[in-house]
């Protein structure tokens, strides 16, 4: 009897551990324009705690195309360790023309065909951000405008669900980089200045989201 | 909409008040813009979208998109300036003051010259 109650009692304790014990590690989305880096953020943070890569980088519009997942990245941050799910979503926009792709050395085929992933990338980045993401990271390139209808809708969106998100002013490297313009841009939002490619910087931005998804 | 017999050299506006949007459920909302707009018409809100419709257009615009037939829209607005201000009380009854001004046509025929907080300049085109 004593045997069978301890079972029990220790079954319990297994169950109430997996339930409350172990949190759930925060999935967080990587959003933005295309070209804004975004991919490059994505396997900057998975290659710094992981050791391993998100997905392939390129200067052509739309590299990815589907969403693309790294579970149960631990960060540690001051003694404490944070566990997100990086989401890297493709690029948002409200066009895709493939002739755009065309003179990035593309037969007319690929272009189409690339074109197609692209309206598809986009579709499912914007579901995965009303469904499925609990914090969102928004990467910008800090030399281009941030005032772009793309952006303000976003976030937005972001707002409207009420997430967390942080605003990486990315490709400081660039001499055209302006992260006071980003900063003004979005004045209720903090904004991490950053150069994922270099990886200047990146201590802040791991503290940032140690203290904005942990 | 009514239909009228269409100048073929002109660009068709169609001017959408707040009160016909209002009677009207998100899709059938996306449904009435994206058709003005894949017709090659300019559509103009006078109060806007929601966030939440405003990612729902973005999705459905993307399934729509075509080669050599449709290569999305264009949309300008101005910036939702309001909800950082809202107040609690908003918030709690759900009352998202988003109204605001939206132009909407297809990409390959609207160009936004300039966009601020008190303008928005577009150049639009024939097909």
């Amino acid at each position: 009897m004593m045997g069978l109650l301890t079972n029990l009692k220790d079954s319990i304790s297994r169950v109430t551990d997996r339930l409350f014990a172990t949190e759930e590690p925060k999935r967080i989305g990587i959003y933005g324009p295309p070209n804004a880096g975004k991919t490059t953020l994505a396997n900057r943070i998975a290659r710094d705690w992981t050791g391993d890569a998100i997905g392939p980088e390129s200067h052509v519009p739309h590299e990815t195309r589907r969403a693309r997942r790294k579970e149960d990245v631990e960060i540690e941050r001051n003694g404490k360790s944070v566990s997100i799910d990086i989401v890297d979503t493709p690029g948002v926009t409200t066009k895709v023309d493939y002739k755009e792709f065309l003179d990035h050395d593309m037969e007319k085929d690929d272009a189409i065909r690339r074109s197609r992933e692209a309206t598809e990338g986009v579709a499912e980045a914007m579901h995965w951000l009303r469904e499925d993401v609990d914090g969102v990271i928004y990467v910008l390139d800090s030399s281009t405008d941030p005032f772009t209808q793309v952006n303000t809708m976003l976030i937005g969106i972001i707002e409207s669900r009420e997430l967390p998100v942080l605003i990486f002013a990315n490709k400081t490297d660039l001499e055209d980089s302006d992260v006071q313009r980003v900063a003004d841009a979005f004045p209720e939002h903090e904004t991490v200045p950053l150069s994922a490619l270099e990886g200047n910087n990146m201590d802040e931005v791991y503290d940032k989201i140690a203290e904005y998804f942990g | 909409m009514p239909e009228t017999t269409r100048d073929s050299d002109g660009v068709q506006i169609d001017l959408i008040s707040g009160s016909r949007m209002d009677g009207l459920r998100s899709m059938e909302k996306i449904r009435l813009i994206l058709d003005g707009v894949r017709d090659g018409n300019i559509v103009i809100l006078e109060e806007g979208l929601s966030p939440d419709e405003e990612s729902k257009l973005i999705e459905v615009t993307m399934t729509e998109i075509s080669p050599d037939d449709f290569s999305g829209i264009e949309i300008e607005s101005y910036p939702r300036a309001e909800t950082a201000n809202q107040s609690f009380l908003d918030k709690l009854m759900g009352r998202e003051s988003t109204k605001k001004l939206t132009v909407i046509g297809p990409a390959n025929q609207i160009e936004t010259l300039h966009k601020d907080e008190q303008l928005i300049s577009a150049l639009v085109s024939r097909k």
